[in-house]
């Protein structure tokens, strides 16, 4: 990752895009989270849903994915350039997270990220937060997903 | 077991959900197909990272809690589904053989007045271990059908 002092707010990145399968859906909801609308096509439909859509934790998780593909091929484009790479702390969390509308079964979602905010830290010197939006939108443009996630980074050395 | 609909809710209750073990094969490959980074992956790898060993997603940890919800009370309800999390913080890690239990607190609770048979009910779910410490605490609102809409 950039350093915190090579970042700034507004920072975007496109991180990918994925197509949920009603395969997929219904592997992910059988283990997490079996509601009819998201393990059955013919209940799907006569549920306030309308048809089979994908639990919005297999949503977040498939934006997780992104965000990791996207980050090591950063990095390692970095690398290849022979920048320097920043650590990444591990994340205390999340914030603001929204299911705007259903992933039905052959949507494709693109994500993408944005910096939002950034602050140094007193309790860990050499380090900064970063805080950034995450969203997803469908094929038709419309906003499905969002959460503002936060991250320790790594600043240079003074 | 009767279904519980938005006026059961009683706010202050509190549930008890679970347990449930999480192994260390769960752990991989929810990793592997979702958040393939190297301390949810590999115990090697995961003792040179910041959380010292494997540990499982907090996005897993997240599917976890959510399943445990789902078996003890939205199965059961009228649920229908949530507009999202307000705030979730991932507090410990969760390690293989870890076997955690969800407490269920009702905050608060009210009408919609956009959708007249439906009601908006607020809850926090604190994920605990064995040990009974708090690996994660989530605050969110989910929609019930009411009984008498």
């Amino acid at each position: 990752m950039r350093f915190f002092d090579d970042i700034e707010v507004g920072w975007r990145r496109e991180l990918g895009k994925h197509t949920f399968t009603a395969e997929e859906i219904k592997r992910f909801a059988s283990r997490y989270d079996p509601q009819l609308f998201h393990i059955d096509e013919a209940e799907a439909k006569k549920s306030h849903f309308g048809a089979l859509c994908a639990s919005g934790w297999h949503t977040a998780a498939v934006c997780m994915r992104t965000i990791v593909d996207s980050t090591k091929q950063f990095t390692a484009d970095m690398t290849a350039r022979g920048e320097k790479v920043a650590k990444t702390g591990p994340s205390p969390g999340f914030t603001n997270l929204k299911w705007l509308k259903p992933v039905y079964a052959g949507d494709t979602i693109s994500f993408v990220s944005e910096v939002i905010e950034m602050r140094p830290t007193e309790s860990r010197p050499g380090w900064g937060v970063v805080r950034t939006r995450f969203s997803g939108r469908n094929q038709n443009g419309a906003p499905v997903y969002q959460f503002d996630g936060v991250v320790f980074v790594e600043r240079r050395s003074a | 077991m009767s279904i519980v609909h938005y006026e059961d809710f009683v706010v202050g209750e509190v549930r008890e959900m679970g347990p449930r073990t999480v192994t260390r094969e769960e752990i991989v490959a929810f990793a592997a197909e979702f958040d393939p980074q190297p301390m949810h992956l590999d115990e090697n790898a995961a003792k040179q990272t910041i959380l010292g060993g494997l540990a499982a997603s907090g996005w897993h940890t997240c599917s976890i809690m959510m399943r445990l919800l789902c078996d003890g009370l939205i199965l059961n309800s009228t649920s229908q589904g949530s507009p999202g999390i307000d705030e979730a913080k991932w507090k410990r890690p969760v390690r293989p053989g870890d076997t955690l239990t969800v407490r269920h607190t009702i905050l608060e609770k009210r009408e919609s007045k956009s959708r007249p048979g439906v009601g908006l009910v607020r809850q926090e779910c604190n994920v605990l271990n064995q040990r009974g410490e708090s690996v994660m605490e989530m605050r969110f609102t989910a929609m019930f059908g009411k009984r008498n809409p």
